[in-house]
């Protein structure tokens, strides 16, 4: 008999064949499938955050474990409504303007999906106006801009600029980051946080998401 | 007519040595890099601006006094000679004209060090790779390619010694394999996109640089496997597959010296030290003096063998003594300065060897690239011509030689590191040894969004 908590373990091995046995099983014997959700497929992820947090798992690990829980997903999904599935925040993310280094915008993408967070990934040499558009049609809790170069890093500054002008700043918070990004920067240019790398921006946007500051997700 | 490599450059390792080569190669002002003196080689950007029409005086006002600024330094502290690199940002290779406006500015004042301290230098100019802008990369064609190939020739004509790039063909794949540790994908991003697009890319900018007085230096995997060194560093990836990865670009840079590169390879393409054992060309190197640019494992051992010596980047930003191109100008002078020292008082194998000891064993990126590690294994690869084969075979020998030397244990090594090179072993077995039919097999497993196979003659 199929438990949660192989659905855990499953997720935390990064077994792909496993899990889709496994998530039938549950389901066949009549478990909530919001249940598999929150208490098999994501509990699963947040055994495996920790772990990379510290040293212990490798990103390739971390991304097989989200391709199990997604696999997982494909499941449960058709039982429940698109309301149902439990999200931690809405996040808009993207390489700013002029600027081509995906890699790391990449990693964190794949790291707020695989904590629960609903992503929009605007891709690289995102102008300032797509930011803003953006802003205005997803409606997110956090906008993420990154920039590798010390002449893109002021595109980050512009883009804020442009929120501002269309009237939806105070509508996100916004993270930033990047080689040549500091928290000076982010302080300067009136960013509300700074991170070094992708697996500590998820802390900032989990940090930022329980702060009751941050704006709540606006109804479409 | 490519030229092939179906031997080593050298036969003796104790001959494989920093400073000297078999090729060397001789610039304008008279430098002959590679004929047995290790020369500085100064790299520098902007700090945090915009650059546009109204910004550029103050872009080029900043270049014009980095350049007085460290060849003054030079000067001061006796270099034998400077090779200064023009690394651009992107903005300076989509509107040339602002390229070749700063390297003129590079030239000019390149002149007048020789004129006022009879200064030796030399000019390495590198636009970037905006092929890559278009998504999915334009390759072969349109705005990008023409505005970079507008900028060599320019900058050529108007006295650039050198032309190199960090070419991406394939990295649109190989950010895949790097994030999944996927070592399958990434032997088809370097060994068959990444080798057919540097086979276009080079054959053009060698013909470029020839008609021009101008060498064709070299390439790097900067996008490759110094990503992989940067993701192990942070603890995203293995340290093993980042090693793997280095060896696995190797027969990708070689292209361009098939092509007609003749050197120094670009500083920060670590697999210098195999193209240096297999063309016997010059090879550019950083290490400890690029830490103002990154972190790296390699610190010592990069200089083991080689030509010129780089800072990597440094932007210009004001330390406690002096602006950061000055300061990092005079740490490469006086790195070289005892390199050059231990060769004039026959002590440059020992020092060699120093340089390659006290890295080699604390980790496995530094491992791979120990003298004798690279002779050995570059012994292997020239005896296959398919650059196909050459990169599965790169991969393939690396983790042999990887698992012999954690099993004796002559380099440091994490609990996970035997798992992860059994993984990839396996992995390297199963890829077949015809590439078309490699293709085949990868096809379902890539992203056709990603990259358009035209554009790499597929």
């Amino acid at each position: 008999m199929a438990t949660l908590n192989d659905v855990s373990q499953c997720v935390l091995d990064g077994d792909l064949n496993g899990i889709k046995v496994l998530v039938q099983a549950l389901i066949d014997d009549g478990t909530d499938p919001i249940v598999i959700i929150n208490d098999g497929l994501i509990a699963g992820m947040n055994i495996v955050a920790p772990l990379f947090k510290s040293g212990e798992m490798f990103v390739p690990e971390v991304m097989e474990s989200a391709d199990t829980m997604n696999e997982g997903m494909k499941l449960v999904k058709p039982l429940i409504t698109d309301d149902d599935i439990p999200s931690k925040g809405k996040i808009i993310i993207g390489t700013v303007n002029g600027d081509l280094h995906d890699i790391g915008k990449n990693l964190l993408v794949m790291m707020m999906e695989s904590r629960g967070y609903t992503v929009i990934d605007l891709g690289v040499d995102v102008k300032e106006e797509a930011f803003s558009a953006a802003v205005k049609e997803h409606k997110p809790n956090i906008v993420g801009m990154s920039s590798l170069l010390t002449t893109t890093m002021m595109k980050i500054e512009s883009t804020i600029k442009q929120l501002v002008a269309d009237g939806v700043r105070n509508q996100v918070k916004i993270i930033i980051g990047g080689a040549p990004v500091t928290q000076e920067f982010a302080d300067d240019i009136g960013a509300d946080g700074y991170s070094e790398d992708a697996s500590t921006a998820v802390e900032l946007c989990d940090q930022m998401m329980s702060d009751q500051s941050c704006p709540e997700e606006l109804s479409a | 007519m490519a030229k092939k490599f179906n031997k080593l450059a050298y036969t003796n390792l104790d001959d494989f040595v920093y400073g000297s080569c078999p090729n060397p190669v001789t610039t304008k002002s008279g430098m002959v890099i590679g004929g047995g003196v290790v020369y500085p080689e100064i790299n520098f950007t902007l700090p945090g601006m915009d650059i546009n029409d109204v910004t550029m005086p103050k872009a080029a006002t900043i270049y014009s006094n980095i350049i007085e600024g460290v060849l003054k330094r030079a000067a001061e502290l006796y270099a034998p000679g400077v090779l200064v690199e023009f690394e651009t940002l992107p903005d300076f290779t989509e509107h040339p004209k602002y390229g070749i406006e700063i390297n003129r500015i590079l030239l000019n004042g390149m002149k007048e060090a020789a004129e006022k301290y009879g200064l030796k230098t030399a000019i390495r100019t590198t636009p970037n790779d905006l092929r890559e802008f278009s998504r999915p990369p334009i390759m072969r064609s349109g705005k990008y390619w023409e505005t970079m190939l507008e900028l060599y020739e320019q900058c050529a004509k108007d006295g650039s010694d050198f032309f190199s790039i960090e070419s991406t063909g394939g990295k649109e794949i190989h950010d895949t394999a790097l994030v999944k540790a996927d070592i399958r994908k990434a032997v088809f991003a370097l060994g068959i996109l990444g080798v057919n697009d540097m086979e276009f890319l080079w054959k053009h900018l060698v013909d470029l640089a020839n008609a021009n007085d101008c060498f064709a230096a070299g390439d790097s995997a900067c996008g490759f496997a110094n990503t992989a060194m940067v993701l192990a560093e942070k603890g995203f990836i293995p340290h093993v597959f980042a090693a793997v990865i280095r060896v696995t670009a190797v027969p990708r840079a070689l292209v361009a010296f098939e092509q007609g590169a003749v050197g120094p390879s670009k500083d920060c393409a670590y697999e210098g030290p195999y193209l240096k054992a297999i063309t016997g060309s010059p090879i550019s190197m950083e290490g400890k003096t690029a830490a103002g640019a990154h972190l790296s494992p390699v610190g010592n051992i990069a200089a083991a063998v080689a030509d010129t010596w780089s800072n990597e980047s440094i932007q210009q930003v004001k330390l406690l003594s002096e602006m950061a191109p000055v300061v990092a100008m005079e740490q490469l002078i006086y790195d070289c300065r005892l390199m050059n020292a231990a060769t004039v008082n026959g002590q440059q194998l020992m020092f060699r060897d120093l340089l390659v000891q006290s890295d080699s064993a604390l980790d496995v990126q530094a491992y791979v690239l120990r003298p004798d590690v690279v002779m050995r294994i570059s012994a292997e690869l020239v005896k296959t011509q398919d650059n196909f084969l050459r990169t599965k075979l790169a991969a393939q020998l690396t983790v042999a030689e990887l698992k012999k030397a954690i099993v004796e244990g002559k380099v440091k090594s994490d609990k996970r590191d035997m798992k992860w090179l059994d993984k990839m072993e396996k992995a390297i077995e199963s890829i077949p040894d015809d590439p078309n039919e490699f293709y085949h097999q990868m096809k379902s497993e890539l992203d056709m969004d990603k990259f358009i196979p035209s554009e790499y003659g597929l």
